[in-house]
């Protein structure tokens, strides 16, 4: 292959766009003004900054063969590589191969809240990483193999940098991630042991993320792939893969209605875009149903935008225990709001004192123990049952996105119920028998 | 006012490829403005059809936010630094 340098989109890129390969993807479409550029290292229009977003062409596909070959394939996110902007060997590349997590069907957790038309969990902690962060990396892995760099990178709250370490790591590529320096430090462990370089910025997310989109710009930064920056448009294409996990395991079904956390609000667009095209592809049948996005009070752009009727988001400064969703200038928040609003669902938010309990009621009830984000949503979905926005009659999922073990601090004024003398006397003294 | 203004990559077509400019006006709205007289279609890809910043824009003066400012009405101290920025990055 002959190797030259492309400039498309203003993007300089080490591989011509007519020679990479990522499957049924064919071009990077604007998702406001509807501006195609081909495939390559981009992600912001050239017209309008607009997100591009990926464009493919199923055409080829008949719903009982793709349903059949879906069935047939591994037990990760690669049983949906026909429907990703992935290679069709992609199941063959070093990559972690995250997804077919756990849908917990959580009737202990139905009783407490009541509902009554089905309660389930997708639990992601189950992922290579412990969050479902592991999905959208081995998207973005897959783009950087494309386009020819050689360095992975990010900004992240945490979860991000852990899992794109460890998929640099296994792909044997170089990575290089940003984080706010005050990170908790189960997050800031569980990313530096896979040996990439890991960077503290004395600054919040959006500080970080501010950083890293300058630095694309520079020729320091040239040959880097950032997963959330310059390969965002792939990147995001893996929380596709929750809705198909989702629609799958309750039989190739549509649930009614899906409390999704809010960060940069990528995850719940995307999950919205996998809904559409399984209905589209004919996988399942076609009805409606609602998204709820669930957010932190003390970083809720999204929630006070919705609730103010609003279609812009207003940035705050996140100040909430929910790390890993404080992103206080959420870039797909005006989607977020569109979606809502169109699926008849709502965006709420809850107090840290609620994603406390939240984190405590999963665990409780399920065995389940969330990273904060679940706590979030556990506690969003009270509410929305509370406030009559959610249908306890209708089939309900929850997200719980990461691990509680990244998190401890949240609730780590729980401790020992008593500590005794190893004997029955001091066993029966302390109430236990 | 002098303000040194950072562009981004999608923008360098109208720059000549440059990174940094320099532009005058004593706030953002000038500063755009001029950067038009000197580099024309930039304005309006930055602001919309209302001659508003566009929702997938960010613009830092010096390390501000000028949504948290005053928008366009942000004064832009001399010596100072405009950053845009597409806002469409970042998921933690």
């Amino acid at each position: 292959m002959a190797v030259q340098t492309v400039t498309t989109a203003s993007a300089s890129t080490t591989t011509s766009a007519a020679s990479v390969d990522l499957g049924p993807a064919t071009a990077l479409s604007c998702r406001e003004c509807g501006h195609r550029v081909p495939l390559g290292p981009v992600f912001a229009c050239e017209e309008c900054f607009g997100p591009l977003e990926i464009a493919y062409d199923f055409s080829s596909y008949e719903a009982g063969e793709l349903r059949r070959r879906i069935e047939a394939g591994p037990s990760n996110i690669w049983r949906y590589a026909p429907l990703l902007p992935v290679p069709a060997d992609v199941a063959d590349k070093p990559n972690l191969n995250p997804g077919w997590t756990k849908l917990v069907k959580a009737d202990n957790l139905a009783r407490e809240l009541g509902v009554t038309g089905g309660l389930y969990v997708k639990d992601d902690s189950g992922n290579p990483t412990h969050s479902f962060k592991d999905r959208v990396v081995a998207q973005a892995l897959e783009a950087a193999r494309a386009f020819g760099f050689t360095t992975l990178s990010c900004s992240s709250t945490g979860n991000l940098a852990g899992a794109v370490g460890a998929a640099a790591a296994r792909a044997g590529f170089r990575s290089c991630v940003f984080i706010p320096h005050d990170l908790e430090q189960g997050k800031v462990v569980m990313a530096a042991v896979y040996g990439g370089e890991l960077v503290g910025i004395d600054g919040n997310y959006d500080d970080v993320n501010r950083f890293c989109s300058e630095l694309i710009g520079d020729p320091a930064g040239e040959g880097w792939g950032f997963v959330n920056v310059n390969l965002r448009p792939y990147y995001g294409e893996g929380s596709k893969t929750l809705a198909y996990e989702i629609c799958e395991q309750l039989g190739w079904r549509l649930p009614d209605q899906l409390v999704i956390p809010i960060a940069s609000g990528s995850q719940f667009t995307k999950i919205d875009k996998g809904l559409k095209e399984l209905v589209q592809l004919g996988l399942v049948e076609d009805k409606p149903y609602k998204l709820f996005g669930a957010q932190a009070a003390g970083c809720s752009p999204v929630s006070v935008a919705y609730k103010a009727g609003h279609d812009v988001v207003r940035p705050q400064k996140p100040d909430t225990i929910a790390k890993s969703l404080a992103i206080g200038n959420p870039a797909d928040g005006p989607y977020v709001l569109d979606i809502a609003r169109r699926t008849g669902g709502a965006v709420e938010d809850v107090t840290d004192e609620e994603v406390v309990a939240g984190i405590r009621l999963l665990a409780r009830t399920e065995g389940v123990f969330a990273e904060t984000a679940g706590g979030v949503t556990v506690g969003v979905t009270r509410k929305l049952i509370e406030n009559g926005l959610l249908d306890p009659s209708l089939t309900t999922v929850v997200l719980n996105t990461g691990d509680g073990l990244k998190t401890l601090d949240a609730v780590a004024d729980q401790g020992l119920t008593a500590t005794i003398r190893p004997s029955l006397e001091s066993f029966r003294e302390a109430g236990l028998g | 006012m002098s303000v040194t203004v950072r562009i981004p990559t999608i923008l360098r077509t109208y720059t000549g490829g440059q990174a940094e400019v320099s532009a005058e006006g004593a706030n953002l709205g000038e500063v755009i403005a001029d950067l038009e007289k000197n580099h024309t279609g930039i304005a309006a890809r930055v602001l919309d059809d209302q001659g508003r910043l566009r929702r997938f824009v960010n613009v830092y003066v010096n390390d501000d936010d000028v949504r948290f400012e005053q928008g366009l009405e942000t004064a832009t101290p001399e010596g100072g630094s405009v950053s845009i920025i597409p806002a469409v990055a970042g998921g933690a």
